[in-house]
């Protein structure tokens, strides 16, 4: 079932720069977490930049390490490269990522993110949230939220890796 | 005790006989051999059936460790003589590399007496060329000559000194004693064969001439001495060759073969499996088919196992540090009737005189090694029909070194008699 | 493609593909040696062995300090290989370490195989960290990923291995790791050190006697540590004429194109095969192989211990 079409994919990525632009964006860094949150935080970042005309500092980071199902896994998840600035250290970071769902990915990128410095804060964007949170967490801004199914699958696409923006939902 | 052999394959090339015939038996002694039907049996004879088997004379081994006395817990006379007739063997030939070695006398008698009492294979004793098989003195060749050894040797501590040698092969001529050599120059020092394989697998290589300069030097030394020399173990191709050329000048060389040596390479080793460690070394595939080639040709005189147990324990160890020598004597016909009949078309007669035959020629043994009227009664009934794989578990030999766990093969002993006794029927 | 295997015994059995898995998995923990907190907890709760039967500083330092930043625990045991042909068997050895439930052995022996055979014995992974004079994996790894941060594809880039030949580990595991990724190698060393029908190794090996002229046609070159203490009298005469032949001299870098890279895997005999203005000099990554090396055993570890066993059929 579609839930956004390109269109609404992007009016949903606008949407969720708006909100961002609140704040102070010379101290913000925008995190992508590996591998569409990259993409979407890339997104955002060049929205924000139109619509303030101010640049956005961005970074790359990569969980695997810090996964509490590593040792449950038959196999080892491809790792990917993470690229922070220097110093994260009093900085407001913004964790990207496509779909909040169990909380599990934003546990392990806390973990990630505290051994690389001390935020002064860390805030959450996500483009989906399903629900079905297994952690106490909660996304600060919300692209869209939908209700699931555990057995259902939330797919976003994004351009640059899918060659499609859309968010469907897929039925096993 | 009368025994009569029938509906078999009689196969003797000291007759040149080959066909459906019968074997009579009497007193340990062979009393007819004989193609054709087969008479009707006397009253007090036993027949034995050998419907779609091979009659041919007891298989003899000129290479074999019996490990006793020292080394026990890999394999005595007894495991050893029970192993032997096991794989169709009636008469094995011991070397004398045990602890302490058989450089004298006593030590003659013991494994002659051990052997008797065992009373499975006949056990013929060899003694060291020198004593304690330190390369530098003579032993008692001619006391234990008279003892009852068949040959002299070194075995497992090949001697370095060619004036030795020279010494060793003129004083064994007064009694025609055979002397035997594990031909290996010692000072190359390597836990396989040099080549491409010892590149890859990291593993130090001996490489063809550490066994080559020494073959030809014994070659030299028999050419000089008039004397016997038996050539152990030939394992490269260019080995073959030699032989064939000295033996064409008339230099009174013979030479052996083993199973391994003819059906593996050095490409085996890739698992680093401690049981396709030996010395020689298996070689290359170009080696592998001149052996075969002088197998086919009359070059290479007999099939020898070099049966070397060793326990599971001294094996399972790195690859550098486990001894050489794998078992033989149970996988000697099934290996070389699958690589030698099988796939290169030898014909049987052949692998008997290579197995039979010319050993008991080199050992001087005019009673063995035929199925003559009047010679000793020892005969290995096998059969070749059904391919089945080798199972070490089977095996009589105390021990379990055996690079031939789980191969594909033809040829099984089904009874061996042994002095006219049924020593093992299978 | 994820990675699937439970040891690293060789390179010679890997694929490309799977040594590029570990290059990629190398470069995302290089970012790691950057941080200020130098730990991963993706060993967490794992225990690993350093089991090293030769003395070695360099390797057991580097996989200890790998070891560490993934966050696993660790115990070193070394042994003088001596010591163990006559007490206990290896094996016995080896498990009994197996019965603390550790998840991984790495093991440096003088005999080679004896990774090979550890793996078919027991269950834990096995890291061979150098094996007689068969292969030391992790470190062709390492100078791998050192060319290729330098030089980006290796296909067509030409690597003269330099030394003893015959004896090196080091050579065999890079001879098969480069070929694997399209590079050419050729081995340069005296004709009593160069191993037999080293060629077949394949297509790209070619041997030179020639160090002058092969430095001029390669873009790298790794010059192995000569043995002093080895039998070598019966290899080469004398250090001396082992380094006017074999040894890489500030004269002679001059004399090469200045794109070259030198390359050692240490220990350096500094004046024999490598001069020290050579190996301290702008055109030595020697520095850089160290810290590459902690990326590459943190990947390697990271990807055997992978979670549940994966049964090898």
């Amino acid at each position: 079932m579609l839930i956004a079409d390109k269109e609404k994919f992007a009016a949903t990525l606008s949407a969720l720069a708006d909100k961002l632009t609140t704040l102070p964006l010379e101290e913000t860094i925008l995190v992508g977490i590996q591998r569409r949150g990259v993409y979407l935080a890339q997104r955002l970042a060049k929205l924000i930049e139109e619509k303030t005309g101010k640049k956005i500092g961005l970074g790359i980071l990569d969980i695997t390490f810090y996964r509490d199902d590593l040792s449950m896994i038959a196999m080892r998840p491809v790792v990917r490269s993470t690229d922070l600035p220097e110093d994260i250290n009093d900085k407001i970071i913004v964790l990207v990522d496509d779909v909040l769902y169990t909380g599990r990915t934003i546990r392990a990128a806390l973990d990630a993110l505290a051994d690389n410095g001390r935020a002064k804060m860390i805030k959450l964007a996500v483009m989906v949230d399903r629900g079905l949170r297994e952690l106490p967490i909660q996304a600060d801004y919300v692209g869209l939220s939908v209700e699931t199914k555990s057995e259902e699958k939330i797919s976003v696409k994004t351009e640059e890796l899918d060659g499609e923006d859309l968010v469907e939902v897929i039925k096993e | 005790m009368k025994t009569l052999i029938i509906n078999g394959t009689i196969v003797d090339p000291s007759q040149k006989l080959e066909g459906k015939g019968y074997l009579r038996i009497e007193d340990g002694k062979i009393k007819e051999c004989a193609l054709g039907e087969a008479p009707k049996a006397a009253s007090d004879e036993k027949v034995i059936d050998a419907k779609g088997a091979y009659v041919t004379p007891g298989f003899i081994d000129l290479h074999v460790h019996l490990r006793e006395p020292g080394q026990e817990s890999k394999e005595t006379i007894e495991s050893g003589s029970n192993a032997a007739v096991a794989g169709g063997f009636s008469t094995i030939v011991c070397m004398p590399n045990t602890i302490p070695p058989i450089d004298h006398v006593s030590l003659v008698k013991f494994i002659l007496l051990e052997g008797k009492r065992v009373g499975k294979a006949n056990v013929l004793p060899t003694g060291t060329i020198s004593k304690g098989r330190a390369g530098e003195e003579l032993s008692e060749i001619g006391e234990m000559y008279k003892a009852g050894i068949v040959a002299i040797t070194d075995d497992g501590s090949p001697v370095m000194n060619s004036f030795l040698m020279s010494r060793a092969s003129e004083y064994a001529k007064m009694f025609d004693l055979l002397v035997m050599d594990h031909c290996e120059d010692i000072n190359f020092k390597g836990s396989m064969n040099e080549g491409f394989y010892s590149t890859k697998l990291g593993l130090r290589g001996t490489p063809s001439i550490s066994e080559e300069i020494m073959l030809m030097r014994d070659i030299l030394v028999s050419g000089y001495t008039g004397g016997r020399i038996h050539l152990q173990h030939v394992s490269t191709g260019l080995g073959i060759y030699m032989v064939r050329d000295a033996k064409k000048r008339g230099v009174k060389i013979t030479c052996e073969v083993t199973p391994h040596h003819m059906s593996l390479t050095d490409a085996d080793l890739e698992t680093y499996d401690t049981n396709f460690k030996m010395s020689p070394p298996l070689r290359t595939e170009k080696d592998r088919q001149k052996l075969i080639e002088g197998l086919m040709d009359g070059t290479v005189d007999c099939i020898a196992t070099d049966h070397a147990p060793h326990t599971y324990t001294n094996k399972d160890v790195e690859f550098d540090n486990a001894p050489n020598g794998i078992v033989g004597m149970e996988t000697a016909l099934p290996v070389s009737y699958t690589t030698l009949v099988k796939e290169n078309k030898m014909p049987v007669t052949r692998l008997i005189e290579l197995m039979s035959t010319n050993p008991a020629k080199i050992l001087r043994l005019k009673a063995k090694g035929t199925l003559k009227a009047g010679s000793d009664a020892d005969v290995t009934v096998w059969s070749a029909d059904t391919e089945y794989k080798i199972d070490t578990a089977t095996f009589k030999s105390k021990a379990r070194n055996c690079p031939f766990q789980g191969k594909s093969v033809y040829g099984k002993v089904n009874l061996t008699i042994v002095g006219g006794e049924v020593k093992y029927e299978n | 493609m994820p990675w699937t295997k439970k040891d690293l015994l060789g390179l010679e059995k890997l694929t490309a593909e799977e040594i590029t898995i570990i290059l990629d998995t190398a470069k995302a923990f290089s970012q790691i040696a950057t941080r200020s907190i130098k730990k991963v907890p993706a060993l967490q709760g794992k225990t690993v062995v350093n089991l090293f039967f030769e003395p070695s500083t360099r390797t057991r330092v580097s996989f200890e300090v790998a070891e560490k930043r993934l966050s696993a625990d660790i115990v070193n045991v070394n042994i003088a290989a001596s010591s163990v042909t006559k007490g206990e068997t290896l094996l016995d050895t080896v498990k009994n370490l197996c019965a603390y439930r550790i998840d991984a052995i790495v093991v440096r022996h003088s005999c080679a195989g004896v990774p090979h055979y550890l793996a078919e014995n027991i269950e834990p992974s096995i890291v061979n960290a150098g094996d007689g004079m068969h292969e030391h994996p992790t470190q062709a790894l390492l100078d791998i990923y050192t060319l290729r941060e330098k030089f980006g594809d290796l296909k067509g880039l030409k690597v003269a291995i330099v030394g003893d030949i015959s004896h090196s580990r080091v050579a065999r595991s890079n001879i098969w790791g480069l070929q694997k990724l399209g590079a050419k190698v050729t081995v340069v060393g005296p004709s009593t050190l160069m191993p037999r029908e080293i060629e077949k190794m394949g297509e790209g090996v070619k041997v030179s006697y020639d160090l002058p002229a092969t430095l001029k046609k390669v873009d790298a070159v790794n010059m192995l540590r000569i043995q002093r203490e080895r039998e070598q009298q019966v290899q080469f005469p004398s250090l001396r004429e082992y380094a006017r032949y074999f040894g890489l001299s500030t004269k002679l870098i001059d004399q090469t194109p200045e794109s070259l890279i030198v390359m050692h895997p240490g220990p350096i005999n500094r004046g024999v095969e490598l001069s020290g203005t050579v190996a301290d000099g702008p055109r030595s990554v020697i520095l850089q192989q160290v810290t590459n090396g902690l990326a590459v055993r943190m990947a390697v570890l990271f990807l055997v211990t992978g979670g549940t066993k994966i049964s090898e059929e």
